[in-house]
């Protein structure tokens, strides 16, 4: 078979933003598969609504759209492109339910367009619950006993069949959304409820409980010719019970025979078989009953997945690339094993390590929520590792995860549990069990015991007994330590950190003893073949063995730190950064080096950079690379928080930073310092102090006048800040920073600035060699100042700014840049209060809004910044990328952009849905039109607040936004939507004049405000918070149910009002959606 | 070499004919043996491989790190015996986990007098392997004096001129009588349909196990079997099994296989289909008068694509093979190539022109590893109703 030729146009759907359970894995892939796709010589159309993404870049595919991906905007795309097919499986389940709904309402028989990768039938097959089971039993397999219910009469009868603990799965949701474990027939009926409602098709599946099961996935892949294989198997640490994805998982399996393991594989492909997923990949997941081997089949993807990235970093196999070419029509022999080149992809992976993913949480983010694992996804990032053993592997993963932690404990950040508090943590899933397995040890329970009670396998508690027994064993030993007992600890997995603790050393210290004692890592290839054949794709790991396979090759290098885990604050966008720097760096003729640990990204596809080491961001393995690759310099400034915390200890030991100086980066990090050079140069900034006790910080917001903005230092994503109102709220929130901290607030001083109200903010990033400066981009926030500008809304080029407010926005920025002899990206983030312009922070590196404004303006600026940082002028690179020094791109836009942020209130409940200092959003959409009004239209339907041209809005004000609402409303209310408020404001609006209803507030009886909106009577609503957030008052009762029903929700005016504007404007000057291509929006031709 | 650490001080030593040695911690018997080190990728299945008879005068390194984890049960040998001389592992698993097991992997190999090493470089010997070829080496826990020990590895004897299927073959003729390893327990057997002679050049059991499910009385022969001896056992079909060493040098199978081919050649009334596997297709590709070689560190694993040349369809099988039929030799030879090994091209199955006698080298009854090829044993019981058909 060899590609089809009666296919010229292939359309691409991508994931959208960035949401729990729906990552970047999705941009690695989608990547992956446009460019093997467009290699083959077909033309590729991309639609996606994340701007944040390599996929989008307009180099990729041939005609990109940014637009927002719902059935109307993709039928728009189509109308415009005439594609012959749709890959609808490369873009998470956002484009498999889209693809469906296009092919539902005859969308893709109208215009041609015929699915391939998967067709309609598979695809219901595989997400429809009850198809699902017919079709597994009809193919002879095992799955757990279970019934489908549509209501909850028919739920409660399954139920009393099948008895507790059951399972509740919804159809159609994303990554386990609504699902649910029941011990009890109380907790059934609030479950089942939630689930009817979370399913699109209002559909469940209630299911025997697996719990404690163990947990396997294969990665499948399927060709044509019906030739299948099995690209990677993954064994879960965390039983059944616990999402995959919130799992520690491991590959290979290691702990089933091989007869139980081809049981396994020939089910994956009865599965896949039965399904009818034609050609490409799949994901196949399995319980195995640990006592008796049953093998019951749990779920399959008929698409690549979080999974299928893992599988394929952990193996060096390419899924989403291998699937794209499958779904043209080529055999999986007739394409190349990219990395022995001289093998066909018709293999099956072996691998000589053992690698490791663990999930990274940010509960820290939503304390009120339940941490419990179960069956719904809470992680938003994770980390890989691989080593040649699980301990090995399993430290390297437990260092890289950001989470303060140098490995299995053994740190200095170890609590004293109460053997209660462990064997509590041990039964119930949480993210914190796998330390918790180590207090086990330390308080003498078995591995039986551990076993017992956590459901984990005894094989992986032996793993961890081993380290926990090493480590006491280091307790021991003499220092200096011997040799053998050196190498022994890094054949566990220890950090230098760890041993330092161990011997009451500093970490430098173990390293000189290491580096003298010629204790050194050693590199090994990632080869898919564990060494069979020659590999020629230059990706490594680390290990302490014999042999080193990394030969150093020659040229000038540059070293790209990396991101490390996703977790809110730091994603998607520093990646995207770090990819672009190491595409310009090569573009400039050097060999570039990418150092990362996180599997979901694209700047860990080998395929990238020069060189990939997959290794944690940590001092220690940092260095290592650095030894041994000697190259001219690091790149720490386009990774987030995580490279660049170490700029100063690897400054110290004596690696080049290039770029911005290591000591610019200090005092912009430095409050004090960047407080004296704000002075310095005359720039307004707002009052600030610093404070190491309550005493002190009491005084210092006496001094600076109450309300102010509180936060620890050195943080990303505004983790722990918050807006202070009194002296009461300042000592509540001091003292639960020393609780969250180490006890006390000596390392950690908290920062207090004054808090400007009603101020507008504004984002800035621009380019400096040092001399000229090059603004890329100014983003106006639709929220006003004290949400955090991750979470706020933004419009390029600014709206309501003033010639004069623009004038002093740049002249700042060139005098900061200068002054701090900035090479490369510097961000500034301003507030504007009574037309004075105020500097709020300088962040002399790659800032979140980098892609964005990249997207908006055509202007790649993070490749230009990243040859800024080998030495290059702007005046130099003028011409390579299109941009116009002495003219700002941004400025003279026909078009305008407006970013929106995506939260994810729906995955905690309990967790109140208000924007606040800290950042909480996952990820992000670009509306792009010609006018404000459609822009900010789209970023709002991307974002999935499906905006109300008509209707009912339901209105909760705080008092002091009544007086501001009024017009807004009034407007509202001319436009032909029906008000209705709760008794204050209603009052308020009726005193005022305007025709609005009365809504019983919840105390009041029934129907009441939640009642209207679970009933879905309102298609919007607005609901401010008073500022004390105290009360659990029917507000947050409001919010809550807003999110829990989809119906949309306001929580400040100025989004209010920017949402107003369009809405009026669109509905006056009868706008109708239209599409546009970035190759479009920028006259560039691929 | 530096050595590495040691847990305990069970030390062990593995020394190759190139000079290279590796120092590790012993987890089996303590003794010293000699053999060819050859290493395996397959990520399951080390009860299944260290059990399998071809590997007689082989120490076995495994690619994938952790060995041990699931410990040894009843179902999951190949062989009753271990013929291979050593295992090689990066890390032997402290403790057992699965439902079937009943003992630990050291307990198993200290009881059956195997020395096996665990904590080396694998890898790194792998890839040794790989570039300088198989080579002999010698595994001891006796003696680590790196002169003597390649003293007595250069006076082990080589691979290529070696019959070792005297040593694992059967002594006396036996019938088999169980079926595949199942989940839900043994098969309930089928009816006896017609009567498979196996010849035994070290038989994994599986191939015994896939004949009598399918309705075959299964009679395992010895190897030195004479023509006569297994005609008058009245065959409806014959198998000829995987086993170890040099096809070459089992000259007597050869012999009996060509008079085999020549009495069935003979007239319709002695039709019975013939099937190899392994040795078995390399000592039938010498009967019908090709070539075989030695390839540089062979096929050992559960992962090589095999292609079907009259299907197309390709299918992952297990492998475990030094030597290959030369495919130039079959040029002009009554013989049909009929599966190539899509990593090198090399031959991996072929069939009779005209009569119903078929070949692969690689493992259609697997175990270790997949289930793709079982169809071949389809194929043959097929031809076995045939030529049964066309005897009457």
């Amino acid at each position: 078979m060899a590609k089809r030729t009666d296919i010229e146009k292939i359309l691409i759907i991508g994931s959208g933003p960035i949401i729990i359970g729906q990552a970047c894995e999705f941009d690695y892939s989608g990547t992956q598969a446009v460019r093997a796709l467009k290699n083959e010589g077909y033309k590729v159309v991309l639609i996606n609504s994340n701007p944040a993404t390599i996929m989008t870049d307009p180099e990729i595919a041939d005609a990109t759209y940014i637009e927002p991906l719902t059935p109307e905007y993709v039928e728009m795309v189509i109308e415009k492109e005439r594609p012959q097919a749709l890959l609808p499986t490369l873009g998470g389940q956002t484009a498999l339910n889209l693809a469906v709904a296009l092919a539902e309402k005859g969308i893709l028989k109208k215009w041609g367009v015929e699915l391939i990768g998967a067709k309609l039938e598979s695809i219901h097959k595989a997400e429809d619950r009850k198809l699902f089971k017919e079709t597994m039993i009809k193919a002879g397999l095992d799955l757990p006993k279970s019934g489908i219910a549509y209501n909850l009469d028919e739920a409660q009868n399954i139920a009393k069949m099948l008895g507790f603990p059951l399972i509740i799965r919804p159809s159609f949701t994303l990554a386990g959304s609504g699902s649910s474990i029941v011990y009890s027939q109380d907790e059934f009926i609030e479950a089942a409820t939630n689930a009817l409602d979370s399913s699109p098709i209002s559909e469940i599946l209630i299911e025997e409980s697996v719990l404690g099961w163990k947990e396997f996935e294969l990665e499948v892949m399927r060709d044509v010719r019906d030739n299948c294989v099995v690209i990677c198997s993954i064994e879960n640490f965390d039983s059944m019970g616990v999402h995959t994805g919130d799992s520690i998982t491991v590959a290979p399996i290691q702990t089933l025979t091989d007869k139980e393991y081809q049981l396994m594989r020939d089910m994956a492909f009865k599965c896949i078989r039965a399904i009818g997923v034609e050609t490409g990949g799949s994901n196949i997941q399995f319980a195995v009953h640990p006592k008796t081997g049953r093998m019951v089949v749990i779920e399959m993807n008929p698409r690549v997945s979080r999974s299928s990235a893992l599988a394929s970093k952990a193996t060096g196999f390419p899924i989403a690339k291998i699937a794209a070419k499958l779904a043209v029509g080529y055999t999986l022999d007739e394409i190349p094993n990219d990395i022995t080149k001289k093998t066909p992809a018709s293999f099956e992976p072996t691998i000589d390590y053992c690698v490791v993913k663990i999930p990274r949480f940010a509960f820290e983010k939503f304390s009120k929520t339940n941490q419990t694992l179960n069956s719904q996804m809470k992680s938003v990032g994770e980390v890989m590792a691989i080593g040649r053993t699980f301990k090995e592997s399993l430290q390297k993963a437990l260092r890289g995860l950001e989470i303060g932690r140098a490995g299995l404990g053994a740190d200095g950040k170890d609590n004293q549990p109460t053997l209660e508090d462990i064997k509590q943590k041990l039964r119930i899933p949480n993210c914190d069990r796998v330390f918790y397995i180590r207090y086990a040890f330390q308080q003498g329970l078995s591995i039986s015991e551990i076993a017992e009670l956590s459901s984990v396998d005894p094989w992986f508690i032996q793993q961890l007994e081993e380290i926990f027994r090493f480590e006491q064993t280091l307790l021991k030993a003499p220092f200096p330590l011997s040799k053998e007992n050196l190498l022994e600890a890094k054949r566990n997995g220890f950090s230098d950190k760890q041993i330092a603790y161990l011997k009451n050393e500093k970490e430098l210290e173990i390293r000189k003893l290491r580096k003298s004692l010629n204790v050194l890592p050693t590199y090994k290839v990632v080869d898919t073949c564990a060494g069979e054949f020659p590999a020629m794709t230059p990706y490594f790991y680390s290990t302490y063995e014999e042999e080193d396979e990394g030969e150093v090759e020659e040229g000038q290098k540059v070293i790209i730190l990396g991101g490390g885990p996703n977790r809110i604050g730091q994603g998607i966008e520093f990646d995207y950064c770090c990819v672009h720097a190491v595409m310009a760096l090569h573009e400039a003729g050097f060999r570039t080096i990418m150092v990362n640990c996180n599997p979901e990204t694209v700047s860990t596809d080998y395929d990238i950079s020069d060189r990939l080491y997959f290794e944690p961001l940590t001092f220690e393995d940092v260095m290592h690379i650095v030894e041994k690759e000697k190259p001219l310099g690091l790149i720490v400034q386009f990774g987030g928080q995580t490279p660049l915390n170490l700029t100063l200890p690897l400054e110290k030991a004596g690696v080049k930073i290039l770029g911005t100086s290591p000591d610019s980066i200090d005092i912009s990090e430095d409050r004090m310092r960047f407080g004296k050079l704000l002075e310095g140069l005359e720039i307004l900034h707002p009052a600030y102090g610093i404070a190491k006790t309550i005493q002190e910080a009491k005084n210092v917001a006496q001094n600076i006048g109450y309300p102010v903005i509180v936060r620890p230092s050195y943080v990303l994503g505004g983790r722990g800040m918050k807006v202070v109102y009194d002296e009461e709220m300042l000592n509540q929130y001091v003292l639960s920073q020393m609780d969250h901290y180490t006890k006390q607030l000596g390392d950690h001083p908290i920062l207090i600035d004054r808090f400007l109200n009603s101020a507008k903010e504004v984002d800035v990033d621009a380019l400096s060699d040092g001399e000229d400066v090059y603004i890329g981009g100014i983003l106006e926030h639709i929220e006003e100042a004290g949400i955090h500008s991750g979470d706020s809304a933004c419009i390029l080029p600014p709206k309501n700014l003033s010639k004069n407010e623009i004038q002093a926005i740049v002249e700042i920025t060139k005098k900061l840049a200068r002054k701090l002899e900035v090479r490369g990206l510097l961000n500034i983030q301003f507030a504007i209060q009574d037309k004075k312009v105020y500097v709020l922070e300088v962040n002399p590196r790659a800032s979140r809004t980098v892609p964005f404004i990249s997207k908006a303006t055509g202007i790649p600026i993070a490749k230009i910044a990243a040859r800024l940082m080998i030495g290059q002028t702007l005046k130099e690179l003028k011409g390579i990328y299109h941009f116009d020094l002495l003219n700002y791109d941004f400025l003279t836009l026909k078009h305008i952009a407006v970013k929106e942020a995506v939260l994810p209130w729906v995955k905690f409940p309990g967790t109140d849905a208000l924007l606040s200092p800290e950042m909480k959003s996952t990820g992000e959409v670009m509306g792009l039109d010609f006018n404000f009004a459609s822009a900010f239209l789209k970023s709002q339907v991307a974002s999935g607040t499906p905006v109300p041209l008509q209707g009912t809005i339901l209105c909760s004000l705080r008092d002091q936004d009544k007086r501001q609402a009024l017009p807004i409303i009034n407007e509202f209310i001319q436009a032909g939507f029906k008000v209705v408020a709760t008794e204050g404001t209603y009052r308020y609006f009726k005193d005022s004049g305007l025709i609005v209803e009365c809504v019983k507030k919840i105390s009041e009886g029934r129907p009441h405000v939640v009642d209207l909106i679970k009933n879905r009577q309102v298609q919007m609503v607005v609901n401010t918070p008073s500022q004390s957030e105290r009360a659990q008052t029917d507000g947050s009762q409001i919010r809550g149910a807003a999110i829990q029903f989809q119906v949309p929700i306001f929580t400040t005016l100025s989004a209010l009002k920017a949402l107003n504007e369009s809405i009026l404007e669109i509905i006056r000057q009868k706008y109708r959606p239209e599409v546009q291509s970035l190759q479009d929006y920028f006259q560039v031709k691929n | 070499m530096e050595n590495l650490t040691l847990k305990s001080n069970k030390k062990a030593i593995l020394l190759l004919e190139s000079g290279k040695s590796y120092l590790g911690e012993s987890f089996g018997a303590q003794v010293e043996r000699c053999g060819e080190v050859v290493f395996n990728t397959s990520m399951t299945g080390y009860q299944e491989i260290l059990t399998d008879p071809s590997y007689k005068g082989q120490i076995i390194v495994m690619t994938e790190p952790h060995i041990g984890n699931v410990g040894v049960n009843k179902e999951d040998i190949e062989c009753d015996q271990i013929f291979a001389e050593g295992l090689i592992v990066r890390e032997i698993s402290p403790v057992v986990s699965n439902w079937r097991a009943v003992s630990s992997l050291p307990d198993f190999l200290k009881k059956r007098d195997l020395p096996a090493i665990s904590g080396i470089d694998t890898r790194s010997l792998t890839k040794h392997l790989r570039e300088a070829g198989v080579m002999r080496g010698i595994i001891s826990t006796l003696d680590f004096d790196p002169k003597s020990l390649m003293n007595k590895a250069q006076k082990s004897s080589a691979m290529v001129g070696q019959d070792l299927v005297r040593e694992v073959s059967s002594k006396e003729k036996y019938d088999w009588d169980l079926s595949e390893w199942r989940w839900e327990g043994q098969k309930e057997l089928p009816q006896l349909e017609s009567h498979v002679i196996v010849m035994d050049f070290g038989a994994k059991q599986n191939i015994l196990r896939c004949l009598r499910e399918r309705g075959c009385k299964v009679t395992v022969v010895p190897a030195k079997t004479s023509k006569d001896e297994i005609l008058s056992l009245r065959p409806d079909g014959v198998m000829l099994s995987n086993g170890p060493g040099d096809p070459a040098s089992v000259t007597y199978a050869i012999e009996t296989i060509g008079e085999l081919i020549n009495s069935i050649g003979s007239s319709k009334k002695n039709m019975f289909p013939i099937f190899g596997i392994c040795l078995g297709h390399q000592l039938l590709g010498l009967a019908l008068g090709g070539k075989t070689f030695k390839l540089k560190f062979g096929h050992r694993g559960a992962n090589h694509p095999v292609k079907d040349l009259v299907t197309g369809k390709i299918e992952i099988t297990t492998q475990n093979h030094g030597f290959c039929v030369d495919i130039e030799s079959l040029a002009n030879k009554e013989v049909e190539l009929t599966h190539i090994n899509l990593n090198d091209q090399t031959l991996e199955g072929m069939k009779h022109k005209h009569l119903p006698i078929f070949s692969v080298q690689y493992h259609p009854e697997s175990s270790a590893g997949p289930h793709d090829s079982r169809y071949l044993f389809d194929r043959f019981i097929h031809l076995i109703q045939q030529s049964k058909k066309d005897r009457t």
